[in-house]
């Protein structure tokens, strides 16, 4: 039945990684330099990885669709990085970590991959200091941590709100060493079209340089995509404008499998959509939910006054709040992961009690008032004042929050007109991340030889639910300590290879199914422009394929995204020319990809007939409405093969064994 | 989230079709504008109406919208990111302007940023200014010493932070009457300098930093501010400061 081996080396768990390094093949250093490495896409996974395979020798080719590598879109995460450290003595191991991930992707991940995940972890942090990263410190000068949903210790790293941003920096720091060196040669404002084939081996890519509009061919002897996730195919996402899916999509129409499309992350705590002219949504950090407490009103008739503007949140007494994640999941409160709370938003919304006046009263609070006094009280304290007055705690309160959360408050401000610190801030869930991606073994080698997939472009380690702070661990994981390892494995057969050539027919023909494509797009000239598409094919999505799922609204999707991308490609119009900076044209080619993935996204959901983490079924839930998973039939990893369109693609299943951790009803009660 | 009344504005835009090509202003009527939208939806608002028109859409630079990635730039009513303080272009709401308000919208100018098209414009030369000394020289080995064996005290860690916030959008050169670089290039080499494992490299960097600004055209610093007044992030001038000291150092003992 399966054609996909992982290529999980054999010993126990905790030595594979050791082993498999231990065994593998090792170019020499003189030889790196007559090998090619493409690496499309320079976030954490992408930037991590050019950067150490050009320390380590190799030819490296990096591209990316923004003016400067820095702007890659794990800029924007904001809470933190895990990593095993156990600086805090609570308990915390690599075998912990391992577990938390575990057991927070719904058992749904590889475990090898996993536990190497942890294992890594602590190297980061060590890496990361050392190339000046600027992480937050406590006042002896050590690392200070934070806590995030899912787990019991605190193991998270952060710089403010803004650790993503600031590991970028250092791995943009890294990938600036090498340019300057001429080891890395860098590709801004170049778009991937296609990967290119040779004898079965991904050999080169076709690039649009995005000034110019001229097309590229530009080979190597290995492609590494890091080209981030798909969030976008819901238009309103916390994904960058420019994220897309047209890298990972283009390797899986050339024979790569696309992996759980379904899975995808649906982050609880966003700012909410303001009307019909919203571009995109903005996410406020998970690590507000170390001190915020989230909560609707008990009472219906109050709901309906907050939203009709007669009822302020701030008086709303005490007995008359919900605090709903603390009531039904007492032991992880406002700390339960991203699915579970995002369900359990939606869960209150749709029985009326939400907070904020739109068709579907979405929108809950989130409160730092009981922090600010908390704070505020140890301050004063701290400070030797007796009998504080009521605004000495709150303003001393306010100050120890604005250095935790500062920035992610004035976001907030300058986003809604709100003052967070007074009121309330009113939040939903929204599309964040996807923790479906490429297939990958082992290696990192998506089914296509020669060619990875690496960070969020991959599926690997999240399962059907990512945990906070997660997500950069496993992109610098992969670039910095996993990757060039592998790839030096792979590589060592290709060292009498030579240059490749992008003369041989696979590359006149990639290039040519690329200009074609554009033209089409160009000379279609119809009456809707892209957007009109993309939010046509948010609003299926967010619909039917979103938060909750169903057999009729599975199917219904499927139709109407199949329909939808008929009419995009008789009706869309694009402006403008191929050879010059166009920027509709760009996003066409993306919302085309987008139209296709959508399709399979649904299809996917429709087959897997259980709910597990950002997955969840109408149809397969507890009686008290948590996901309800079914291990005997749907332990397996949905590996889709591309055949001609979406809806004939071939799934393929690679079942996940447990050895080492034991399938439990995952509980955060 | 307020029902305010919606905005009839008039813009006058820059437009230019490419680097070589002459620009202008052009006018464009915009109507029912929610002051909740943000600057960019507003644009993109005016695109989808150019491109239902038959026109070709307004250029911008913009990506994550959320003030951290530094793509978008806009000089709007004469100020980089506009009349708000502390945010970028993409985090700045039509609720900052009036009803029948007219809305200047420039690209950045500076001699090292040549327009490419519209307000688009190129700072590579932000790019070369790092590749010159903008790192710590380690490689990625998985033995390097343990992240605490490096303590740091929190004040010169709080202020490195601060300093390594910036988003490099180029606020601070399109502020600048000189187009000066000085304070783009001081927060990378104060983040360094701040920490001991930048130490090590602090000569070369801060020579070689300053060297490459020169050579991509930026302008000298006159510490008139301007470039702190109008940064999105609200990096210090102090930086600019700690650089000269640090030049001052390094030429005198390199």
């Amino acid at each position: 039945m399966s054609k996909l081996d992982s290529k999980v080396p054999k010993g126990p768990l905790k030595d594979k990684w050791t082993n498999y390094k231990n065994n593998i093949n090792l170019v020499n250093p003189a030889n790196k330099r007559n090998i090619d490495v493409i690496v499309v896409g320079t976030g954490l996974a992408g930037g991590s990885a050019a950067a150490t395979l050009a320390e380590l020798g190799y030819n490296v080719k990096a591209f990316c669709y923004q003016d400067s590598p820095r702007r890659a879109h794990s800029i924007a995460a904001q809470g933190g990085i895990n990593a095993a450290k156990n600086y805090q003595g609570d308990g915390d191991s690599t075998y912990r970590l391992f577990y938390d991930t575990i057991k927070g992707g719904d058992y749904r991940s590889r475990e090898a991959n996993v536990y190497r995940l942890a294992e890594v972890s602590s190297n980061i942090i060590d890496q990361c200091v050392a190339q000046g990263v600027p992480f937050a410190r406590d006042y002896g000068g050590l690392l200070d941590n934070r806590s995030f949903g899912g787990v019991l210790v605190s193991r998270t790293f952060y710089a403010k709100g803004q650790t993503g941003q600031q590991l970028l920096l250092g791995a943009y720091s890294a990938m600036n060493r090498q340019i300057a060196k001429g080891k890395i040669q860098m590709f801004n404002r170049h778009e991937m079209l296609d990967v290119v084939i040779v004898d079965g081996k991904a050999r080169g890519i076709i690039a649009r340089d995005l000034v110019t509009g001229n097309i590229e061919r530009h080979s190597a002897h290995a492609v590494v995509l890091g080209t981030g996730g798909y969030g976008n195919v819901f238009f309103l996402s916390t994904n960058a404008m420019g994220s897309n899916v047209t890298a990972a999509w283009k390797a899986h129409k050339k024979g790569a499998y696309f992996a759980n499309p379904c899975y995808t992350q649906i982050h609880p705590t966003c700012i909410p959509v303001h009307g019909t002219q919203q571009s995109k949504l903005t996410l406020m950090s998970e690590s507000l939910r170390n001190d915020g407490r989230i909560w609707v009103p008990k009472n219906l008739k109050d709901a309906e006054a907050v939203r009709n503007g007669s009822l302020k949140a701030v008086n709303i007494e005490e007995e008359d709040r919900d605090y709903y994640l603390e009531r039904r999941y007492p032991s992880f409160g406002n700390l339960v992961p991203r699915d579970v709370a995002s369900r359990a938003a939606k869960e209150r919304c749709d029985a009326g009690y939400g907070i904020i006046a739109n068709d579907t009263n979405e929108g809950v609070f989130l409160d730092f008032a009981a922090a600010i006094q908390r704070y505020g009280t140890e301050e004063a304290l701290i400070k030797g004042i007796s009998n504080p007055t009521q605004e000495e705690i709150t303003s001393l309160g306010e100050k120890v929050i604005e250095n935790k959360y500062g920035n992610l408050f004035d976001m907030y401000k300058q986003i809604t007109d709100d003052n967070p610190y007074k009121t309330p801030m009113r939040i939903y869930p929204a599309v964040h991340y996807t923790m479906g991606g490429l297939w990958v073994d082992y290696n990192l080698m998506t089914n296509v030889e020669g060619m990875y997939a690496i960070g969020e472009a991959n599926f690997s380690d999240h399962g059907a639910n990512r945990l906070g702070a997660s997500a950069l661990m496993q992109g610098l994981a992969d670039g910095y300590f996993v990757l060039p390892y592998t790839i030096g494995d792979y590589l060592a057969n290709d060292i009498r290879t030579g240059k490749i050539s992008t003369d041989s027919p696979e590359f006149v023909a990639a290039e040519k199914k690329a200009t074609d494509e554009i033209n089409h797009l160009i000379n279609n000239k119809g009456s809707k422009t892209v957007d009109y598409f993309h939010k046509k094919l948010g609003l299926i999505m967010w619909n039917k394929v979103g938060m909750a799922r169903t057999t009729v609204g599975l199917n219904e999707a499927i139709s109407e995204i199949a329909a939808l991308r008929e009419e995009f490609y008789k009706d869309v119009r694009v402006p403008g020319e191929s050879n010059e900076l166009n920027q509709e044209l760009e996003k066409a080619g993306r919302v085309a990809d987008f139209l296709e993935l959508g399709e399979l996204f649904a299809r996917d959901a429709l087959e897997r007939e259980e709910s597990c983490g950002g997955h969840f079924r109408e149809e397969y839930k507890t009686e008290d409405g948590e996901a309800l998973r079914r291990d005997a039939e749907f332990a397996y990893v949905s590996a889709w093969e591309y055949t001609g369109k979406p809806s004939d693609a071939i799934l393929h299943k690679e079942k996940l064994d447990f050895e080492n951790v034991e399938l439990k009803t995952r509980s955060y009660k | 989230m307020s029902a305010a009344k919606k905005l009839n504005l008039t813009l006058k835009v820059w437009r230019q079709k490419n680097g070589n090509a002459k620009g202008n202003l052009e006018t464009y009527p915009l109507a029912d504008i929610s002051p909740d939208s943000s600057f960019l939806e507003m644009l993109d608002i005016l695109n989808n109406g150019l491109i239902d028109k038959g026109e070709s859409p307004v250029v911008f630079d913009h990506d994550c919208r959320e003030g951290i990635c530094g793509s978008c730039s806009l000089y709007i009513n004469g100020e980089p990111h506009g009349p708000a303080r502390l945010v970028t272009t993409c985090q700045l709401h039509m609720r900052s302007f009036k009803d029948g308000e007219t809305i200047y919208i420039e690209p950045f100018r500076a001699k090292a940023f040549p327009v490419i098209k519209d307000l688009m414009v190129d700072r590579s030369a932000f790019d070369r200014i790092q590749h010159a000394g903008g790192y710590i020289s380690v490689n990625t080995s998985g033995n390097t010493q343990d992240a605490n064996s490096i303590p740091i005290e929190k004040e010169d860690a709080d202020e490195a932070f601060y300093s390594a916030a910036c988003i490099g959008c180029g606020a601070c050169v399109a502020a600048c009457k000189n187009a000066s670089a000085s304070l783009f290039v001081a927060a990378k080499v104060s983040q360094y300098a701040l920490l001991p494992q930048g130490k090590i490299e602090a000569k070369d960097r801060v020579l070689n930093m300053v060297k490459q600004a020169e050579k991509e055209g930026f302008g000298p610093c006159s510490n008139t501010g301007a470039c702190e007044v109008e940064c999105p992030k609200g990096i210090s001038i102090e930086n600019i400061a700690r650089m000269n000291r640090e030049f001052l150092s390094a030429s005198i003992t390199k």
